[in-house]
């Protein structure tokens, strides 16, 4: 062992700088997840420690035997899935535009402002919005069309919150393609002009292709995201997940069984699971993005 | 450069109409909400309300009669404290990482990788019963004290040092400095963008943050401005006007701080996703 590869003034600063952050993981992070991970074999409420009985797989079992979960998983993968692909082709699309347009520093700014805005001022806002007399109801009545009470109704609050969610995060991914955009070299577009490619070919064939690693980034980031909803669900919902469990998510549930039935380790084996999905997707990432690099 | 000249043969005014069509569809809502919270409340709900019935009166009455005023003081005193205890506890680890060669140095630093992939609900239970014990729940230092530590901040800042070149080192030693002298004399001055960049992510994490907070605030003189507009809209929902000049006051402090630093947000976001 070469010793001399580490001076002891500097390893002793080096120790002393990391020291915050691994007191923080160690009491914060680490502590609490292992703990976490042992109450979720246990049946185990906050307000009687004293009680908790052995569970086994008991509450990842029952997990799969309970209709208000699996509707929460049911709601949480239904937003994900119809989110996730319409805020990516939208803020593709929208950066395609401010990308050929004057005053794109406006645009992009305007876009941007959902994204700094709390979650909870948004929901409040789309919920004054869509109120049944509200701003969108009386658009659509210009066109005759009777739009529903939609918060309050148990087949249009979820896809609402979706589009909410879509409304407030397609400028921050439409960002990261303009970031990508500035990528792709001018010359192949020049070459492929000389071709005489059409725009669409130009389109499909370059911009769209070349862009697969920003494209494969922000679905996987925004999968994550939206596996993680709450705020919306919480304030549109007043925390109850309805009308009937419409809008209840998997972080809402948890959060319930947690604090309002204070079944503590089942909600903790259901942020397990909630932490087994996200594990599969971040690794997934890591996977294609590791072997694109090669 | 060569860009802006391909660009500018190809506008298009449909390509406008659609950009502008969307930016209507982006600010509409900020601007109905703005309009609504200067109306009367038997108002709310008038498309055309006359410009001589707008007025303040509704800001006026959550800052005097409603706690708002109190749940500002909250959201900015958390966020400050989070944000400037984010900033040291990250830069330093981040640097250390970087720049200072210890014994399990790269071990560690996996470490606090790995730990970035676990999402943050698996700490809600564990967390709130650890805070509990400790009787934290319902106080500043529950509300601040674990979050300081944010492994992605490490490692932005690890990746912001490891691009500074290495004789900025040996020259600040030639001189005499200590590790700690060449931290703080000469790096730390260069690093001005790398702090923009974690304070501006931290600060509007914190501000807006809703799912610890309404979890740990649980007497009303502790909410911070979300949790308070929350209950505040569960009470009042009927007074539009005041509800959206609560709305308002959430937003605001952010959308000014963006227009201020939009150069280093748009940065930010766009080292976010590269990461």
């Amino acid at each position: 062992m070469k010793r001399r590869k580490y001076p002891l003034d500097q390893a002793l600063a080096g120790y002393l700088l990391v020291l915050p952050a691994m007191v923080s993981l160690a009491v914060f992070l680490i502590g609490p997840i292992l703990y976490a991970f042992y109450i979720s074999f246990f049946h185990f409420s906050f307000l009687d420690p004293q009680n908790a009985t052995f569970a086994g797989f008991g509450n990842y079992i029952h997990l799969f035997n309970d209709p208000v979960f699996l509707r929460a998983l049911l709601n949480t993968s239904l937003y994900s899935l119809c989110v996730v692909p319409v805020q990516t082709a939208l803020s593709l699309f929208l950066a395609l535009i401010v990308n050929q347009v004057k005053g794109k520093t406006f645009f992009r700014v305007a876009y941007y402002l959902p994204t700094v805005t709390s979650t909870v001022a948004v929901s409040v806002m789309f919920i004054f919005v869509f109120q049944p007399s509200g701003l969108l109801n009386r658009f659509l009545l210009l066109f005759g069309i009777h739009g529903p009470n939609y918060f309050n109704s148990p087949s249009f609050a979820l896809p609402s919150i979706m589009a909410l969610a879509v409304w407030s995060t397609v400028g921050q991914f439409m960002i990261i393609y303009l970031a990508g955009l500035q990528d792709i070299p001018e010359e192949i577009y020049e070459a492929a002009d000389l071709d005489g490619a059409s725009g669409w070919a130009r389109l499909t064939r370059i911009t769209i292709p070349l862009l697969r690693r920003t494209t494969f980034l922000t679905v996987v980031m925004s999968l994550i995201g939206t596996f993680q909803v709450f705020d919306q669900m919480y304030v549109i919902s007043g925390g109850s997940g309805g009308p009937l469990n419409s809008t209840l998510s998997v972080v809402l549930d948890l959060f319930n069984k947690a604090f309002k039935d204070m079944e503590m380790g089942y909600a903790s084996a259901m942020a397990f699971v909630l932490f087994v999905i996200i594990l599969i997707l971040t690794l997934v990432q890591q996977f294609v993005l590791g072997r694109e690099q090669e | 450069m060569s860009k802006e000249i391909v660009q500018q043969r190809k506008h298009h005014p449909l390509l406008y109409a659609v950009a502008i069509l969307y930016a209507v569809i982006t600010l509409l809502p900020f601007v109905w909400s703005v309009y609504t919270s200067l109306k009367p409340t038997s108002q709310a709900f008038n498309i055309l309300t006359p410009l001589s019935m707008l007025n303040f009166k509704s800001y006026v009455s959550i800052l005097h009669d409603f706690p708002f005023t109190h749940w500002l003081f909250n959201s900015l005193l958390v966020a400050v404290i989070v944000t400037g205890g984010n900033l040291v506890v990250n830069t330093l680890s981040g640097y250390a990482f970087a720049r200072l060669r210890f014994p399990g140095r790269g071990l560690l630093f996996y470490v606090f990788l790995g730990v970035m992939m676990i999402p943050g609900q698996v700490l809600l239970v564990p967390v709130y019963i650890l805070l509990a014990n400790l009787g934290w729940i319902d106080t500043y230092q529950g509300l601040s004290i674990p979050f300081l530590l944010s492994p992605f901040m490490i490692f932005l800042a690890r990746q912001f040092f490891l691009g500074m070149p290495k004789d900025l080192e040996e020259a600040g030693r030639i001189d005499g400095l200590s590790h700690w002298g060449v931290f703080f004399k000469i790096f730390l001055p260069l690093s001005r963008p790398l702090l923009a960049a974690e304070t501006i992510l931290t600060f509007q994490g914190n501000w807006n943050s809703f799912l610890w907070p309404v979890l740990l605030e649980t007497s009303q003189n502790m909410y911070t401005l979300p949790v308070g507009l929350n209950s505040f809209y569960g009470q009042y929902n009927a007074y539009w006007n005041s509800v959206m000049a609560g709305v308002i006051l959430l937003t605001l402090p952010m959308v000014i701080v963006f227009l201020i630093f939009q150069k280093q947000f748009v940065k930010g976001i766009s080292t976010s996703g590269l990461k």
